[in-house]
């Protein structure tokens, strides 16, 4: 029996910024399924993280339970991690943000952790619009559990099961566009090409991202009936748009097509430049991206790419006019200044 | 470019980096998976029958496989397969009933050979069991040439030389010791349906400097003098030794004359340290023994004092040109290993046979035929000094020339290798091999003091790995030979190959020419002399590309492939033999 990943790694592996390779990004072998989706988004988070130089004691990896909840073992075995309750993973990752707003929040769930079980706490979080990457690994089944139909299994979809799934679907894109979230972007666990810019913009964005990765669970809905399978997600998927990242030291050099090309600077400086699909859509406004998906949930098509951007809003430390040290760093006598300070306070009220 | 055509018998030949380098293409990764299962005799076998002397090779062999081994691309020390194929022989017990007998019946066709190294053995080895009659000629009581010769017996004992020499001779071969053949015109009148001259290159380069005639008492070619040793006609050495050479006949000199009472022995070399011909092995060995090395300087002239030697003057080199610094260098005896020469003195300009202006016949270089269509070379006596290894490669294809001429064949016509693709899966994550990579780093290998070994030229100084850092070193092996095979109709692709990958070595990307695929892999495949595996078309419109530079055979692509388009599978690959139908 054999599953231990060799040490030795390519030598010509090349090295960010940080002088790291991708190896000081990478966590313990996977114990998921062979062909599991969500190991190919876990190393789509290993490669955005190289490639945006994330310093990996800076990131705090949180999870709830289920397959998708596994992974944060798999990737970034140099981060925090919190491997919480079942469907609380967002309480946790408030209570941490809270507690140290300097680090980057990754949160792995999956569609039951996100979709049933945590639905209540995912609605809050999108709301409050905390300072974190959301990312649901969606497999529309509950993998763990042998396979059951989950509550983002599309109606009339069926898993090797065989019986048609005959409740609507949970859109979680939809809901986050209404609920305020400031990002919400899709991607498919089998392109990469696209999924790692996602979530590279994911991680630059200020405030509560979500990015639903449809993601195949190859042991129980990798079926031809099933609309969560490898062939039928590349059969219709259509992008949004592509894009490219601009970092804020870097000139723009590049030149765009008027009209096809549409540019939000991100917090840091950074700007993305989108370049629209067709029937392309407003990614900046609530109303398009839900009139968009819509649209092509009526044409049986899943939307990929950005599906909403807005880097305006006010994030929870904004919202709740936080220090601008984290709580975890203010020293004693910053929390209890003492007699005299609290003498200056009821003087005011005198 | 193009799918990978699986069908030619040499893409995955090549894959295995140590059986494509070995001249005689031993299949190393199938013995060393033996060794690490105390399988002694059979890892012998397989050595047996392809490179004829395991044993031997085991302890002098110039190891073309070790550079070419990928685990030293992968960490920086290749597997020490020379040493391991030692651990075989020395373990291997009893294997008489392995091997094969005489054969019951003769088929009529009378075989000569002239010289009895290992080209000459390996033809008779491989002849023997096919009916043939085999005669073997050489000069000296025994047999074994070279490495009888010139191999100090502190590298290779004759108890191991005897032992695979006999087990050849003992085949039925007839033997004509002691026999110089000193007109190639009378031989041939006796009538050998065909002849195979593996006498080797027998005369040592000799540098004809001022003083070198009154000096010549204290002055001798290396390979005559170590010869000499071996016979036990030459048991002293001066207390100065001076060995004028940088190859491996040097390094056997040095640490010869180490063991003949020579307390100052320094290798002098024209060019630089890392320039030297010699094994680094072999050099790592001699500075052990405390011989230094000299670097840049061109010997001008032997100086007398009196009747005895006072020393030699050099001029040191500078970028290749001669500085006029003289260096005088005091010394009591010289010995000079300068290149070896061929030499047919008994073979008549008018017996059929042409010579280049090397002194060498004209060979044909894939059927070792000469101009006499009857009279094959092998060995060094064929393109000049190699080593043992390639004179055992010519020893079976020139065996296999013999076969083919004796049936009225042609020559040119040789039959193709013999291989076979294996499945190795068992179960899930389960395969027949050890597929875990070891992480053990290169083991060194015991010797015996230096004090000791120094006292005494029959004592063997390495005492070889014993079965345990056998074991550990036998588990380094990256089984190079278990094929990743990729199956285009059942990819899905999920990329769970090429997540897993430790060394990335797979790649789903547009197809473009070999320039372009290399430059766009996710690590860049730099290394051109290592091929890539191109699959047909995927749904996708891309292609899979793996870089076979640093692929560790570890399985974990097959493992982790949820619809076995990735399968790992046993490449044997057997060069056509004698016989081979």
């Amino acid at each position: 029996m054999n599953s231990r990943r060799p040490a030795f790694r390519h030598p010509d592996l090349p090295k960010n910024d940080l002088g790291y390779t991708r190896r000081d990004y990478e966590g313990g072998d996977s114990t998921l399924c062979a062909g599991c989706g969500h190991d190919s988004i876990t190393n789509g988070i290993i490669q955005a993280c190289f490639e945006l130089s994330i310093e990996p004691h800076r990131v705090a990896k949180l999870s709830g339970i289920g397959c998708s909840s596994k992974t944060p073992a798999y990737f970034l075995n140099k981060s925090h991690g919190f491997n919480t309750v079942h469907g609380r993973m967002p309480a946790i990752a408030t209570g941490a943000n809270m507690a140290n707003r300097d680090l980057l929040y990754i949160g792995v769930s999956g569609d039951g952790d996100t979709a049933s079980i945590g639905m209540g706490q995912f609605v809050h979080v999108a709301r409050r619009n905390l300072n974190m990457v959301y990312i649901v690994m969606n497999n529309g089944c509950y993998g763990l559990t042998k396979g059951q139909d989950s509550a983002t299994a599309d109606k009339g979809s069926s898993s090797r099961k065989g019986r048609p799934n005959p409740f609507e679907a949970i859109d979680l894109c939809e809901m986050a566009v209404q609920l305020g979230a400031g990002f919400v972007a899709r991607g498919f666990s089998g392109d990469k090409e696209q999924l790692v810019p996602l979530l590279k913009a994911a991680i630059l964005h200020k405030g509560f991202a979500l990015v639903d990765v449809i993601s195949p669970c190859v042991t129980f809905n990798n079926t031809e009936t099933s609309t969560k399978s490898y062939h039928w997600v590349r059969d219709h998927m259509e992008a949004s748009g592509t894009f490219d990242f601009i970092p804020e030291r870097q000139e723009i050099t590049a030149r765009y097509e008027e009209g096809a090309t549409q540019s939000v600077a991100l917090h840091d400086g950074t700007v993305i430049h989108l370049h629209k699909s067709d029937n392309a859509f407003d990614v900046t406004q609530r109303r398009a991206a839900i009139n968009a998906l819509e649209d092509h949930r009526e044409k049986g098509q899943i939307l990929t790419g950005i599906l909403h951007i807005n880097e305006t809003l006010q994030d929870t430390h904004d919202i709740l006019e936080t220090t601008d040290k984290p709580l975890n760093a203010l020293t004693q006598e910053e929390l209890c200044p003492g007699n005299q300070t609290l003498q200056q306070i009821f003087e005011t009220y005198r | 470019m193009n799918p990978t055509d699986l069908n030619d018998p040499e893409y995955f030949h090549r894959v295995i980096d140590c059986q494509f380098a070995c001249p005689a293409h031993t299949p190393v990764p199938e013995y060393i998976r033996l060794i690490a299962e105390k399988k002694y005799a059979e890892a012998y076998m397989i050595n047996w029958e392809s490179n004829v002397f395991p044993g031997i090779l085991g302890r002098v062999c110039d190891r073309p496989c070790e550079p070419a081994c990928r685990r030293g691309r992968v960490e920086d020390k290749a597997v020490a397969i020379c040493r391991l194929k030692r651990v075989c022989a020395d373990n291997k017990g009893d294997v008489t009933h392995l091997l094969p007998g005489p054969s019951r019946e003769k088929n009529g066709k009378r075989i000569a050979l002239i010289g009895g190294g290992p080209a000459s053995l390996t033809v008779a080895r491989d002849l023997l069991p096919l009916g043939y009659s085999v005669d073997l000629y050489d000069d000296q009581i025994e047999a074994g040439g070279f490495v009888r010769s010139q191999v100090p017996s502190f590298r290779l004992p004759k108890k191991v030389l005897d032992e695979e020499v006999n087990i050849i001779l003992n085949m039925g071969v007839v033997t004509h010791l002691n026999t110089y053949i000193s007109s190639m015109k009378a031989f041939l009148t006796k009538g050998y349906d065909a002849v195979f001259v593996g006498t080797g290159a027998p005369r040592g380069r000799d540098l004809d400097l001022p003083g070198r005639q009154d000096a010549k008492a204290f002055v001798h070619i290396g390979i005559e003098w170590l010869a000499g040793v071996q016979y036990g006609h030459t048991q002293k050495t001066g207390k100065t030794t001076l060995v004028i050479g940088g190859g491996n006949t040097a390094m056997d000199c040095c640490r010869t004359a180490r063991r003949l009472g020579g307390d100052n022995v320094k290798i002098i070399i024209r060019g630089a340290r890392e320039n030297m011909k010699a094994s680094p092995w072999e050099i790592e060995d001699a500075i052990r023994e405390d011989i230094p090395i000299l670097e840049h300087l061109s010997p001008g002239e032997f100086v007398m004092a009196g009747d005895r030697l006072k020393g030699v003057t050099f001029q040191r080199m500078q970028g290749g040109k001669t500085d006029p610094e003289t260096v005088f260098i005091p010394c009591d005896e010289v010995l000079l290993a300068v290149g070896q020469q061929n030499a047919f003195p008994w073979i008549e300009k008018d017996s059929g046979l042409t010579f280049d202006d090397k002194g060498r016949p004209r060979v044909d270089e894939t059927t070792f035929q000469s101009d006499l269509d009857h009279v094959f070379f092998g060995g060094d006596a064929a393109f000049g000094p190699k080593n043992v290894i390639t004179a055992v490669a010519h020893g079976h294809e020139a065996a296999l020339s013999i076969d083919l001429f004796c049936n009225g064949k042609d020559l040119k016509k040789r039959p193709g290798p013999l291989t076979l693709l294996a499945g190795q899966k068992m179960g899930p994550r389960d395969w027949m091999y050890h597929s875990q990579v070891s992480d053990e780093v290169r083991q060194k290998v015991p010797m015996v003091s230096k004090v000791k070994s120094i006292k005494d030229r029959l004592m063997e100084v390495e005492l070889g790995f014993n079965p345990k850092i056998g074991f550990k070193e036998a588990l380094r092996c990256l089984n190079c030979d278990i094929q990743t095979v990729f199956t285009v109709d059942e990819c899905i692709e999920c990329d769970a190959c090429v997540d897993v990958c430790p060394t990335t070595c797979i790649n789903f990307i547009k197809n473009a020419d070999e320039g372009d695929l290399r430059s766009r892999l996710l690590v860049p495949a730099k290394n051109n002399s290592q091929p890539l595996y191109v699959s047909d078309l995927l749904p996708t419109g891309r292609v899979m590309v793996k870089d076979e530079d640093l692929c560790l055979h570890c399985g974990l692509c097959a493992e982790r492939c949820p619809t076995a388009a990735w399968d790992m599978q046993k490449y044997n690959y057997n060069p056509a033999k004698a016989g081979q139908k």
